[in-house]
């Protein structure tokens, strides 16, 4: 199969305009990944599909991924002047990258036997723009998965047959998979609590006024 | 069990006479036609199927006659997770069921959550909505588990008084027999428990 | 006696019973959550003409138990014995492919006995998962009782084998990334090979029950026919797909495992309807007997585990990996992205019985409200693995 710069040089010849960015992935497994625009994604996919090199016409797996809001810390040495002393002193800035949402697509062939070939759409934020082309149209088997991620993850996939909640109840109002999301407070007696699970405990039950320990019980490493 | 006085059951008994109370002859048939409820949720229901099946054969205890209907099952087991969007058919399946009607809690998922206790969807325990008679640990309870289970509710409906102050409570008018079904949220079901049946554990020490 | 599928083409096959259309209003239909065909807790709105499936909706969820959310509050470990209870026939393979996608993750080496065990094992599922899935479709036809008793009998001989080795009749919780958890004896090496050698007598018993039964033949063949193109783009996996004349099985495409050491064949199907989900199963299952009897023959002595790594305080270094393997009933992918720490950060399960019911719809259409419990029970779906 072609490496993926290839890919992403064939494809941008195809798509004109279409901005396209390898993303690495440090892991042992290098899988690296293509992120498509989302305004070209259809037109990408298609191409993915139908092109007799590649001949993606599997898709394989597709996932949401929620990134929150990140900061990075950057350490860059400045020389500045202290008391009359040049001094090499360490400048500490701060970057804030916003969070996104990010749909995975994971393509194989079974014509050609060979794969994965991964794409990844991103969304412009995570609270108001949270819109993605679906991809439904090429790939019938993103249909469900779609579905899938717009109920965990509330991303709006454009152009999807029957965007609705498909493992929440239609009545229910988060996203739960977000990482930012807080289950409702059904609190259930546990005889040892710990963590999460004696923060609530100490809401639930009024301290007691002489401690015997079992409040500082926790889980063994 | 009954009011008839045991030596002298057993001096006619040896007189080739057999005695025994309405309400002996009226448990010993129900202990042993037990049908449960053909309803299965999650892993559990394997190993209840497999109790069922060729090895373990819960028909050795008249309890075979698996029922696809609520209407025509004594038993409910309930095998598997409850999630909180199952819990309101499983209220709804057992106010269906006709009394007496019982319940066996078949696994940690049915009892408390589990192992999935942590999960945003998971009801933690079904006794919140329902009256459960035997609780079952195990994940999955083995088969042979669930044949106990099954023989402590026979030797529990065995015990049950037709008559008198403690009488069964199916045949008590004043007990409920059927539960509200929660309702889906926005955010969780509602009400979350059926606060006349459950009330979280106090702790004591 | 064994068909393959030369005499399988040569079978007539009856017509599509084809069924005027009445006039009248669509009576819908909401087939489950608890329903004695659902295999589960699934639920389908179905719209009827008379008899006539029109229109078919699934419904899921009654099982989404947060598999994933727990994954990613969970460490890299505490997640194995969750996959157990995914697909909660098949908890060998479910744990292997999480095994291999952690190793993919952190590129971990797998020693041979282990893999050779892994390959036994998942094998072993194979069968006992095929041989339930029969079962359950027999009884989904009528056929109330009996076979599914056989199969089950056949079954319990395999989880007494898992019972030994890990503890667990269903849950075995027996693979970590890196090896296996424990080392399997002769002995038991020794009593799996004679179930193994017992089960074709199970299959030969077996077939002649199912293979020219005239009533199975009249429900299955030319029910829920599915081609190979809707196949493919579906994203359908497994003996599904092959039953369409797709050759795709990833034991041969990727070669994980030692599966490029074995001989076996891939049977594949020409006509995509029920008869041929069903038969594809059969012959899955003496494919799978003969990788078993190679495998009994080659397992090297050795260590299960790698000593190198470190499961407990276990942290990947930061990327993602997609591993997958050909579960039972499709391809099972597990998906994960490593931030360094000792969750992960996204865990996500490809599960194949999901997937598989995409077109669950499309198969339905046509058929009487009777076939769709055939169709179903040819999907081979299980809910834990579905809603997850």
């Amino acid at each position: 199969m072609e490496t993926l710069a290839e890919i992403k040089a064939r494809t941008e010849t195809v798509a004109p305009g279409a901005r396209l960015e390898i993303v690495s992935n440090g892991s042992p497994s290098q899988q690296a990944s293509l992120r498509i625009d989302n305004e070209h994604a259809v037109e990408i996919a298609r191409f993915l599909r139908d092109d007799p090199e590649l001949r993606l016409d599997f898709c394989s797996n597709v996932t949401g991924v929620d990134w929150l809001d990140r900061t990075i810390k950057k350490t860059v040495k400045v020389k500045q002047v202290v008391d009359g002393v040049e001094k090499e002193v360490d400048q500490i800035s701060e970057e804030v990258i916003p969070g996104y949402l990010e749909a995975v697509y994971h393509l194989y062939s079974i014509a050609r036997k060979h794969g994965p070939v991964i794409i990844r759409m991103r969304t412009a934020d995570r609270t108001a723009e949270t819109q993605l082309p679906s991809l439904t149209s090429i790939w019938r088997s993103a249909e469900f998965q779609e579905r899938e991620i717009f109920d965990l993850y509330g991303i709006h996939f454009d152009g999807h047959p029957d965007l609705r909640r498909i493992l929440m109840w239609d009545e229910f109002e988060d996203y739960p998979m977000r990482k930012d999301y807080r289950e409702p407070d059904d609190y259930e007696y546990e005889p040892t609590p710990h963590d999460d699970v004696l923060e609530k405990a100490k809401r639930h039950y009024a301290p007691r006024p002489q401690l015997d320990g079992a409040e500082k019980i926790t889980a063994q490493p | 069990m009954s009011d008839i006085d045991e030596g002298l059951r057993g001096e006619l008994q040896r007189q080739g006479i057999w005695v025994t109370s309405m309400q002996e002859l009226y448990n010993w048939g129900r202990k042993n036609s037990i049908w449960p409820l053909q309803f299965g949720l999650a892993c559990c229901a394997i190993e209840m199927i497999a109790t069922a099946a060729s090895r373990y054969d819960i028909a050795r205890f008249g309890g075979e006659v698996f029922r696809p209907s609520p209407r025509q099952a004594d038993l409910m087991i309930v095998a598997g997770t409850v999630t909180k969007k199952m819990a309101p058919q499983i209220v709804r399946l057992y106010n269906q069921m006709p009394d007496p009607k019982y319940v066996i809690s078949m696994g940690a998922c049915a009892i408390s959550g589990g192992p999935f206790k942590q999960g945003y969807n998971v009801l933690k325990g079904i006794d919140r909505y329902i009256p459960v008679d035997v609780y079952i640990p195990g994940c999955p309870p083995r088969p042979e588990a669930l044949l106990h289970a099954f023989m402590e509710l026979q030797r529990k409906i065995d015990e049950q008084k037709l008559s008198g102050s403690n009488k069964a409570e199916h045949l008590r008018p004043d007990q409920p027999s059927e539960f509200p079904v929660p309702a889906f949220g926005a955010h969780d079901l509602e009400p979350a428990a059926n606060a006349d049946l459950f009330r979280p554990p106090e702790i004591q020490r | 006696m064994s068909l393959g599928f030369q005499e399988l083409e040569a079978a007539e096959r009856p017509p599509t019973i084809m069924t005027s259309r009445l006039e009248g209003e669509l009576l819908e239909v909401s087939m489950g959550p608890q329903h004695p065909s659902t295999h589960g807790v699934f639920r389908m709105n179905v719209a009827l003409d008379g008899e006539i499936v029109r229109k078919l909706k699934p419904v899921f969820g009654y099982l989404h138990r947060n598999h994933e959310k727990i994954g990613e509050n969970t460490s890299y470990l505490g997640s194995m014995p969750y996959t157990d209870r995914l697909d909660y026939f098949c908890s060998m393979t479910n744990n292997w492919a999480y095994a291999l996608s952690v190793e993919k993750l952190a590129g971990i080496e797998v020693p041979e006995r282990a893999e050779y065990l892994r390959v036994i094992l998942a094998e072993l599922t194979r069968l006992q998962n095929h041989a339930s899935l029969l079962g359950f479709l027999l009884s989904d036809m009528g056929a109330w009782g009996t076979p599914l008793m056989y199969a089950f009998r056949e079954r319990e001989k395999i989880l007494d084998l898992f019972e030994s080795l890990s503890g667990s009749r269903m849950m075995c919780d027996y693979m970590r990334f890196g090896g296996c958890r424990v080392d399997a004896s002769p002995e038991w090496l020794a009593r799996a090979k004679e179930v193994v050698n017992r089960f074709p007598k199970f299959l030969d018993e077996f077939e002649n029950l199912i293979v020219e039964n005239e009533i199975l033949i009249a429900r299955t063949q030319n029910v829920g026919k599915l081609s190979p193109g809707l196949a493919i783009s579906a994203g359908i996996t497994g003996p599904m797909l092959r039953a369409c004349g797709v050759n795709y099985d990833i034991r041969k495409v990727d070669g994980y495992g030692y599966y490029p050491r074995f001989k076996f064949r891939i049977p594949l199907g020409e006509h995509g309807d029920t008869y041929d989900r069903l038969m594809m199963r059969a012959l899955e299952m003496r494919e799978s007997i003969a990788i078993l009897n190679q495998a009994f023959e080659q397992i090297p002595a050795g260590p299960v585990m790698n000593p190198k790594v470190k499961i407990r305080a276990f942290k990947p270094p930061v990327g993602e990996a997609y591993g997958r393997i050909e579960a039972p009933k499709g391809e099972l992918g597990f998906y994960l992205i490593s931030d360094g720490s000792s969750n992960p950060y996204r865990y996500r399960v490809r599960p194949p019985s999901f997937i598989n019911l995409t077109i669950l719809e499309d198969l339905c259409l046509g058929h009487t409200v009777a076939d769709v419990m055939v169709i179903l029970g040819s999907v081979d779906i299980v809910m834990g693995e579905v809603d997850r």
